[in-house]
């Protein structure tokens, strides 16, 4: 592990979604204990602000602070895209390693099934399951944990029946060792990091799936400060203050970045091919 | 590519479609505990609830609903809207045919830009060139359209005034104007893709120009230029209509949004409207085209590398 981190800190793409990684965790954290003004605070006085001192990202229709409410936001939308891909992720991984467990016919049979699920886009899937469940937040996480959940199985089976075919599980096996020994202390080890790799590369998608579904008006309802939700509400003031639109949009764009660059970089440090 | 082979790709068309057509139906009116009752609201009269149970047969036991529903789809009825009482299938496919147009433009610019940049990037890799198209793409794929649509209107509707910001002429009655309206949108669906295939397109370039046979056509006294196209490029590009193929997940995804934020009223808007009105048999039917759509471009994909590429034997 401290290998696989010294090998990702050498890539400079890797440093840098490292990093950048790093300081999304801070503030979804801190966030609201550094935040300036509470993400609710309304005022006359200070509406439709530009960047500034005291108001260091302006205001917003109601005179709330939006810097603030992009740190209290960040856990409305990154916590909730990160619990989002966990969900899909372990949900995925089940389906995919019983699928690798049993062979033959019925992982065929699951395999084909998730194929097919496969075809309807990740949108609109969770478009669907929102509309079944309710427009929430919550729901909007369990949606997309769902949408996630056939891409995963497949990306999980395939890793693990690559272990399987490995001569050191053939070795575990000849060695007379348990199935339990052979699985948990030979296989998931190494079945664990690639999925891994993939679920951070899913979280850059999972954000934007997130805000997206806030931005339809099916995901964080108002007065959240979700990012997507306050790029939605910021629509109607875009001609009069730009900068509301701006700051949340770029903040989910900053937050993929992050995540994209750290899982490629970790994808490269697993396998390292020059 | 041999006759078994197409039959059983057929196949699994079809197993493909039973399975979405299952899981449609099945999240929009076998898992709501009482569907009357979410399309309706919890404040309907008894009447009501009863008029659109017998409407959409929700007495009946579940698989003779879905029977009956797909019976209906077989042959192109998708039953009629609750919102605006007309049939759902004429609609819809007129809005397909408005998002087609949307996703061919996009697709169609996506090739003209993302397959020079990957070779750009290729060529001179590990140079400027190289690193601009590489944090240019990482800066593509990360941006969700609903923000790349927001930029564009900023920039080139706002303030620059050069395009209209939303609606829809359609393409037969003013092509000019409805052109002028589809540019926007294009732009917004195709960034993503752009960024994507552009990567493809270098890293499978950057693998072939290391393989023996590019060095033996170097070797041979070939000039770059003919090593680069004629050797190089043709194999670099085949994996990408994969990639394409499987791109078409995202464009349909895509479509969805920026057909809601510029108004255009194609299949993804039809959809979105379906859901806010709870338009049950629209929200089916929209969701069933999509991804039949999708399972078709990806087939299609298979068709075509397996044509191109004659090392391919798929049985």
């Amino acid at each position: 592990m401290t290998e696989l981190l010294a090998r990702l800190a050498r890539s400079p793409q890797g440093a840098l979604g490292l990093a950048l990684v790093a300081v999304v965790a801070a503030i979804v954290v801190a966030g609201p204990m550094l935040a300036p003004y509470g993400p609710d605070t309304m005022s006359v006085l200070t509406r439709y602000q530009s960047p500034g001192v005291g108001h260091w990202l302006g205001t917003d229709q109601y005179g709330r602070d939006i810097l603030s409410r992009l740190l209290y936001g960040a856990r409305a939308t990154v916590l909730m895209a990160l619990l989002a891909t966990a969900l899909g992720t372990l949900a995925g991984a089940c389906l995919g390693t019983t699928s690798a467990f049993l062979g033959g016919r019925a992982d065929e049979a699951i395999m084909r099934t998730v194929d097919a699920v496969m075809s309807i886009p990740s949108l609109l899937f969770a478009l669907l399951i929102v509309n079944l469940l309710g427009k929430s937040s919550l729901n909007a996480l369990v949606a997309i944990g769902i949408a996630f959940a056939p891409g995963m199985a497949r990306i999980t089976r395939s890793v693990a029946l690559a272990v399987r075919k490995q001569d050191y599980v053939s070795a575990a096996i000849a060695r007379g060792e348990s199935s339990a020994y052979v699985v948990f202390r030979e296989m998931l080890p190494n079945v664990v990091a690639p999925v891994v790799v993939e679920m951070t590369i899913r979280v850059a998608f999972a954000v934007m799936l997130f805000a997206t579904l806030s931005f339809l008006g099916l995901g964080a309802q108002p007065p959240a400060s979700e990012w997507g939700l306050m790029v939605a509400e910021a629509r109607r003031y875009m001609h009069l203050s730009p900068w509301m639109i701006l700051w949340p949009s770029l903040a989910v764009a900053l937050v993929a970045i992050a995540f994209n660059l750290l899982g490629d970089g970790l994808r490269d440090a697993l396998n390292p091919r020059t | 590519m041999s006759l078994a082979y197409l039959l059983k790709r057929c196949g699994l068309i079809l197993y493909t479609l039973a399975v979405v057509s299952l899981i449609v139906f099945a999240i929009t009116q076998v898992l709501p505990a009482d569907a009357a009752v979410m399309l309706l609201g919890e404040n309907a009269t008894p009447e009501a609830l009863v008029a659109v149970r017998a409407r959409l047969g929700l007495d009946a036991p579940v698989w003779v609903q879905y029977g009956h529903w797909l019976s209906g789809v077989v042959v192109g009825d998708f039953g009629v809207s609750l919102r605006t009482g007309l049939p759902v299938a004429p609609t819809m496919l007129e809005a397909l045919g408005r998002s087609l147009v949307l996703a061919g433009l996009s697709i169609a610019l996506m090739l003209v830009v993302a397959v020079p940049l990957g070779i750009i990037a290729a060529v001179r890799r590990g140079r400027l060139a190289d690193v601009a198209v590489s944090a240019v793409s990482y800066i593509g794929v990360s941006v969700p359209e609903f923000v790349t649509a927001t930029i564009v209107v900023l920039l080139l509707a706002d303030w620059a005034q050069l395009l209209p910001a939303t609606g829809y002429v359609p393409l037969t009655e003013d092509l000019g104007r409805g052109l002028a309206h589809l540019v926007l949108p294009v732009i917004t669906v195709s960034v993503i893709l752009v960024a994507h295939v552009s990567r493809m397109v270098r890293s499978e370039l950057v693998d072939v120009l290391h393989t023996d046979y590019i060095r033996a056509a170097r070797l041979k006294g070939l000039s770059d230029r003919t090593v680069l196209f004629k050797h190089g490029l043709r194999n670099a590009l085949l994996p990408t209509i994969t990639i394409v193929a499987l791109d078409v997940g995202y464009l349909l995804g895509g479509v969805i949004v920026v057909e809601e934020i510029f108004a255009l009223p194609g299949i993804g808007r039809q959809l979105i409207v379906a859901i806010q009105s709870r338009d049950l048999p629209s929200i089916q039917a929209g969701a069933l085209i999509m991804a039949a759509t999708y399972s078709l471009a990806s087939f299609l994909a298979d068709m075509a590398y397996a044509w191109l590429d004659k090392r391919i034997q798929y049985d």
